[in-house]
């Protein structure tokens, strides 16, 4: 671990003053994104807790060049900043989309499917904090079951979380990857990579949210970790259609050590009014999940 | 030697994009804009034209490709109709609001629902508030020509014109038309310079929030607030009809081509009736007004060429003899009456002109309008004037209202 510290790039691009609200898992992931990516690089948002984070105009403490964007449009937006650098023979430049899953599973789906079966040139990184944070916590179809949100106030969230993964890897883009701000090096690496490759690459950050998921702000970390160790976060790559885990789901996978959701769910206010036949749905939808990467993993190698 | 084709509007309006080297096209097929996308991805395909071709999932995307790019310094193009349009929405008060100067086509026809795929004004007329120039052209030449200008007009101004005209009657109608020479039109539109360049030796974040108020950035420079910024793009629209008759009259310097600026008039010197529409039907009003002088009534055409900005003194000037405006509108503003006579009541308040004003829905969905409608129409509705009817209420014209 110590040793893997040095290769983290030293310059900040997210300089102190965001107006992210404290201990927010996207400030980090962000930070750590950033720093991978580098200086040429051009960041498309929607509105989202992103835009929060940028800052109120005319003050911004990002220091790579960004443009805001609507709701449904920041893969299209992608597509057209990408477009235009191409026809100006600028295709150094990395163009990043970052949209929260409000703007990604449910509103940008269009544009992003359209993006990534286009072969558009771009990272799109899709940070799930699992709801509608930025507009005070109301349900996506990212919500885990279970769930209060503002919208399922009194009977929590019925239904299951979107498998966004497989609807990325329904269309063979050449990478996607799974990541969290509790494993920065994790993070960091797999934005490195994602910038070498070429073609449409999907990154989806695990992104803890303190006022969403009503959890200390102190916690952020703790709470990411345990959504690795109960599966709920599975790290993994599938490059060129050939899936592997990494980082402490590769442990996990290998000591077969996974703990029962019951940890992670307990932490977390959210839940709080979660039945135990709930529990146990979400419990048997997490192991479905963990045994299809397994197989998917003995299939790749 | 002079390059003349017979060819469609569609094909007009493609050909002068490939004319102004644009550099990104993004477009989703929509009756009846879909030729004009198809041409446009031959001349790609073909190497005709070197431009980076986005063929996207929706005109969502589409105006969303072209607000990126434009972004970045390309000239963008796209093209669109009727609910395609309408889906546009969101990201055409985008494009104005971020002063791109993205150039449109849109191919108008009428809206859902019920569905209609033939021609009417309400898919651009429904866009006005949009902060976008909108200019109605009446034949293919002047489809060619009014994108050409419709690019010098935007990039001096940043602000995004919309070039509409309408579907079939001129999208798939084929007409004589000259073509300029590429070199011709690389003299009158310089290359498209950015208001602003994304770049990392200078980051920045383009369209971030704003606070109600003006606030200070850390240098403690004053910087501006929301309404300063809509104020911006509203004194731009005001501006913007300086640059419009500018380049219309270098554009008739430089082709021998003139389109009026703002509006065109046809024997209105002497007139004392005027007939008013926009588009292909202003042309057909022209024809009306010939059979009406030879009947003995001194008629003449203002045909409004851009519709925003509104061009008030024109218009004031145009009308300033005739005692009857009779209007034929492509579209209407439910609950009320057409949009265009809304507007020249209230460029008329205070100008001291009393003519009577008479607005005629026509036309919708496609329905044909005849010169010879046209013509009965207004002497109907100069006996109803004549026999003292103050209040003309809106009519539509060849419509079952029973």
């Amino acid at each position: 671990m110590p040793q893997n510290l040095f290769k983290i790039h030293e310059k900040e691009y997210v300089l102190p003053g965001t107006r992210a609200c404290q201990g927010c898992g996207l400030s980090i992931a962000y930070r750590f994104a950033l720093k991978a990516l580098r200086e040429d690089t051009i960041v498309t948002l929607p509105a989202c807790c992103l835009c929060v984070l940028h800052g109120l105009y005319p003050l911004t403490p990002v220091l790579v060049p960004s443009v805001n964007n609507t709701f449904a449009s920041t893969a299209a937006s992608a597509s057209g900043i990408a477009a235009g650098l191409a026809a100006l023979n600028r295709t150094e430049t990395t163009v990043v989309a970052f949209a929260g899953d409000g703007g990604t599973f449910d509103m940008g789906i269009q544009a992003l499917s359209g993006a990534a079966e286009r072969g558009t040139d771009f990272i799109y990184v899709a940070y799930d904090n699992e709801g509608y944070m930025n507009t005070g916590t109301q349900r996506s179809s990212a919500t885990p079951m279970g769930a209060l949100t503002t919208t399922t106030p009194v009977l929590t969230k019925q239904q299951h979380k979107k498998d966004f993964l497989k609807i990325m890897e329904a269309h063979q883009i050449p990478y996607i990857a799974t990541t969290t701000p509790a494993y920065p090096i994790d993070l960091y690496d797999k934005f490195v990579r994602a910038k070498r490759i070429k073609g449409t690459r999907f990154i989806h950050i695990h992104t803890p949210c303190p006022p969403g998921w009503q959890y200390p702000t102190k916690d952020t970390i703790r709470i990411g970790r345990l959504a690795v160790d109960t599966g709920l976060c599975v790290l993994f790559e599938v490059e060129n259609g050939k899936f592997r885990f990494t980082g402490r789901s590769r442990t996990l996978a290998e000591k077969g050590n996974k703990l029962p959701v019951v940890h992670y769910v307990e932490k977390q206010g959210r839940f709080k009014k979660m039945s135990i036949e709930q529990l146990n749905q979400l419990q048997a939808w997490v192991d479905d999940r963990w045994e299809e990467y397994k197989r998917k993993a003995a299939e790749s190698k | 030697m002079t390059d003349a084709r017979i060819i469609t509007g569609n094909q007009a309006a493609a050909l002068a994009a490939r004319l102004c080297d644009v550099q990104v096209v993004a477009a989703y097929p929509i009756t009846p804009q879909s030729q004009l996308a198809e041409m446009l991805s031959l001349y790609v395909e073909s190497g005709q034209l070197r431009a980076e071709y986005v063929r996207v999932e929706g005109e969502h995307s589409a105006m969303t490709v072209c607000i990126g790019a434009s972004t970045v310094g390309a000239r963008v193009f796209t093209a669109t109709s009727s609910n395609g349009l309408l889906y546009m929405h969101e990201q055409l008060h985008w494009a104005a609001g971020s002063r791109l100067p993205i150039v449109m086509c849109c191919v108008n026809r009428g809206v859902g629902a019920p569905w209609s795929i033939f021609n009417d004004q309400q898919d651009s007329l429904a866009q006005r508030d949009t902060g976008w120039i909108q200019i109605y052209c009446r034949d293919n030449q002047e489809i060619l020509d009014t994108v050409i200008q419709a690019y010098r007009i935007a990039e001096t101004v940043y602000v995004p014109v919309m070039v509409c005209f309408d579907g079939f009657v001129l999208s798939h109608t084929m007409m004589p038309v000259i073509s300029p020479t590429p070199a011709a039109v690389r003299k009158f539109l310089p290359p498209y310079k950015p208001h602003t360049i994304l770049d990392a030796e200078n980051p920045m974040t383009i369209n971030s929030v704003l606070l109600p108020n003006r606030r200070p950035d850390a240098e403690g420079v004053l910087c501006d607030g929301y309404m300063e910024m809509r104020w911006k793009l509203q004194n731009a629209l005001d501006r913007t009809m300086e640059a419009i008759r500018e380049v219309n009259r270098s554009f008739a310097e430089a082709f021998g081509r003139d389109h009026g600026g703002m509006l065109w008039t046809h024997r209105t010197e002497d007139a004392d009736v005027i007939l008013t529409s926009m588009g292909s039907l202003a042309a057909e009003a022209t024809v009306a007004a010939d059979a009406l002088r030879e009947e003995g009534i001194k008629a003449g055409v203002v045909g409004i060429r851009v519709y925003r900005p509104f061009p008030v003194k024109e218009a004031v000037e145009a009308y300033r003899g005739a005692k009857a405006i009779i209007l034929f509108e492509k579209s209407i503003s439910y609950g009320y009456e057409g949009g265009l006579c809304s507007d020249l009541k209230a460029a008329f308040y205070g100008s001291g002109i009393q003519a009577t004003i008479h607005d005629y829905v026509a036309g919708l969905g496609g329905r044909d309008v005849k010169a010879r409608e046209l013509v009965e129409a207004v002497k109907s509705s100069l006996a109803r004037i004549q026999a003292g009817e103050k209040d003309l209420k809106t009519t539509w014209l060849n419509c079952a209202t029973e």
